[in-house]
């Protein structure tokens, strides 16, 4: 076990590399020159070469790189353009309002889209299948735009229940965290109930077919135990499997969903930070973004083979 | 129904749902199990051995399948209609099944402990601390060699051979009245094979329970069953204690199995096949469903379908001809 996940780290390792590498060209890659971009429009040619040699832009390519990569592992991500602040306290500022809302809408998601998918298959066929396999195909293609202004609407603005935006701390008392959250993260988790539950359905139909759920009725055991045991527990390797896209799709929405209920979360400010052209701002989002989907992908490698005995390496 | 029957089975017909309608998987299929009896039941591929064996503890799919006809008495109750309550109080207590696969029969992320408490733990009512203790002793029982350490793995640890004993554990744990073996050693090779026959007869003897042994080997029923139900195309056509059967099997279909046996003293080596192969379940068959492949057929087989007809006292056979001729002599 031990020995896997040293390894699983070890993979890693060429990923983040990589994604690190991607955050750097963003800076060589822009269309003209991002010292004039930095400095402004108004800012005099001397300006401009005193910002290109703050940003080490007079320096050769692989010297960039080096200093780049050096910068990082001393954990500096340079200073915003547009905050008065650094990277790293800019996104060490918004990053509890994402993971909030990420987690609120996972843990939203995860029982209802087992139990619904796992009461499909279950009655595979039947109108509660149709039912629920209707309704999940409905939350995969609804835009999660519209579905959240929409919602916005309904619920703050007709019937005033909850606040139509902005972020209330959790140590500014639970409720109140939860009223500001509760209708994003539901909006959020919209599709991923979708998504997870055609995968519990069909992962369950393949379980409820195999020869060992024969064995376990003809021990005697009610279909409770049969299904929510015997055969759950397989289903759920398979499930396992697919969380990895489940947390990255709720990252990616989340983008989106702050932005429509004005919450002040990293993809708000990835968004501010790409308008406002803070390069600085975006490649420490981009490079936040990387690390996450990373250790995301290896937290679910490690889950899994505590789920399935025949992967376990002791 | 005797006295002493365990489990009586009265014209048990099932049919399964298919892109045609309904068709009939067995039909008029009557039996009884006594007490600590040890029944084959032999047949070809698709005659109908398994349908029996499942609708014994209905464990056929829902929706797809209905019990068209017929009655399977245990305890005074039929449990072809008697509540799914009563029904799992029966399974695995006082009737428990082995499968052919012991490769897909097991839970692969249970552990073989939890997968023999379970059944102690439901039935018996006992702690899992004891019936751990009782799950060691039953893969002591079942032959398993370092049963303490082995209690404790998943089956994918285990080999075939050793994982059919993890059923046989599993089955027998409750010490049930009847196990029901569908073609337990199938999917083993022959060597294995041997042993787990062995360690069905020796566990039949000790715990006193009866067995019913499905295979479409005759000599591993020849070895085992003190009875032998013979199917063809979802009907018994001979039914006859072991020796009888052997010594003077009544339907052409018997005979033809035996031809086919491979001959324990190595004769020459060239096997018979009955000609042709086992008609669909829904086929069209005017008369006895083994008439085409019969060597003896008659007019009369054609007109009408034969009856199970009692030759004896223990002896059934399904065959016009035969029956009539025995009949009347
Ligand atoms: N679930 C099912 N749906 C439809 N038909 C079925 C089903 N189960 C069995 N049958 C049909 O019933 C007939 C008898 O099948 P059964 O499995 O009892 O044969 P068997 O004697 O056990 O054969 P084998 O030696 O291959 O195990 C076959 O014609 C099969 O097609
Ligand atoms: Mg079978």
């Amino acid at each position: 076990m031990i020995r896997l996940t040293l390894l699983k780290l070890l993979q890693a390792v060429p990923v983040i590399l990589i994604v690190s590498v991607l955050a750097f060209l963003l800076m060589s890659l822009l269309p003209g020159d991002p010292a004039v971009l930095i400095a402004g429009d108004q800012a005099t040619p001397e300006a401009i070469e005193q910002v290109r040699r703050n940003l080490g832009l007079d320096r050769p390519f692989l010297e960039q790189l080096g200093i780049w990569f050096l910068h990082l592992l001393q954990g500096q991500f340079g200073s915003s353009l547009m905050l008065n602040q650094t990277v790293l306290s800019a996104m060490a500022e918004r990053l509890p309002v994402t993971l909030s809302l990420a987690g609120l809408s996972i843990a939203i998601t995860l029982p209802i889209g087992i139990f619904a998918g796992s009461v499909a298959a279950y009655y595979r066929q039947s109108w509660v299948d149709s039912l629920v396999m209707g309704v999940a195909l409905l939350g995969v293609s609804i835009p999660g735009f519209w579905i959240a202004i929409l919602s916005v609407i309904v619920f703050s603005v007709i019937l005033g229940w909850l606040p139509s935006s902005g972020y209330v701390p959790i140590d500014q008392g639970a409720i109140e965290w939860l009223r500001s959250m509760i209708l994003p993260a539901i909006m959020l988790s919209l599709f991923q109930i979708g998504f997870l539950a055609r995968m519990t359905r069909s992962a369950m139909l393949d379980v409820l077919s195999q020869d060992f759920i024969r064995t376990a009725r003809s021990k005697g055991l009610s279909e409770w135990v049969t299904v929510g045991k015997h055969a759950f527990r397989n289903a759920l390797i398979l499930v396992i499997t697919t969380m990895g896209i489940l947390v990255s799709t709720a990252i990616g929405g989340s983008v989106v969903i702050e932005q429509v209920f004005a919450l002040p979360g990293i993809g708000r400010l990835v968004v501010q930070g790409i308008l406002a052209r803070d390069y600085p701002l975006v490649q420490g989002v981009m490079l936040i973004y990387g690390f996450a989907f990373v250790a995301i992908n290896l937290a679910v490698d490690l889950l899994y083979t505590v789920a399935d005995p025949r992967v376990r390496y002791d | 129904m005797t006295a002493s029957s365990l489990v009586s089975i009265e014209d048990l017909t099932v049919q399964f749902r298919t892109d045609r309608g309904w068709t009939t998987a067995i039909e008029g299929v009557s039996f009884d199990v006594a007490e600590g009896d040890c029944v084959g039941v032999v047949g070809e591929s698709g005659s109908g051995k398994s349908v029996t064996a499942l609708s014994m503890l209905r464990l056929h799919a829902r929706g797809t399948s209905r019990f068209a006809r017929g009655s399977v008495r245990y305890g005074g109750q039929d449990l072809l209609r008697a509540p799914e309550r009563t029904l799992r109080q029966i399974r695995g207590r006082d009737i428990a099944m082995v499968f052919q696969d012991p490769m897909s029969s097991l839970n692969p992320v249970l552990t073989i402990c939890d997968q023999i408490s379970e059944t102690l733990c439901l039935h018996q009512g006992v702690s899992r601390a004891a019936a751990r203790q009782r799950a060691i002793e039953l893969l002591d029982l079942v032959r398993i060699p370092d049963a303490s350490r082995r209690v404790d793995e998943y089956p994918h640890r285990l080999s075939g051979g050793m994982r059919q004993r993890v059923m046989i554990a599993i089955a027998i744990a409750c010490r049930p009245r009847l196990l029901i073996a569908d073609e337990p050693t199938t999917a083993l090779d022959v060597t294995i094979q041997a042993q787990i026959l062995e360690l069905l007869r020796d566990l039949r003897a000790e715990l006193g329970m009866a067995v019913m042994l499905i295979s479409h080997d005759l000599g591993v029923i020849a070895e085992f069953a003190r009875r032998v139900i013979v199917m063809y195309a979802g009907r018994i056509v001979e039914d006859a204690p072991v020796d009888v059967l052997f010594r003077a099997p009544r339907h052409p279909y018997t005979e033809g199995l035996m031809a086919s046996m491979p001959a324990l003293e190595g004769g020459a080596g060239r096997l018979y096949a009955i000609p042709g192969r086992i008609p669909d379940a829904d086929e069209p068959i005017a008369g006895c469903r083994f008439g085409p492949r019969c060597a003896h057929v008659e007019a009369i087989c054609q007109a009408a379908a034969p009856e199970l007809v009692a030759i004896g006292a223990t002896h059934r056979v399904r065959c016009t001809p035969r029956t009539r001729t025995s009949g009347t002599s």
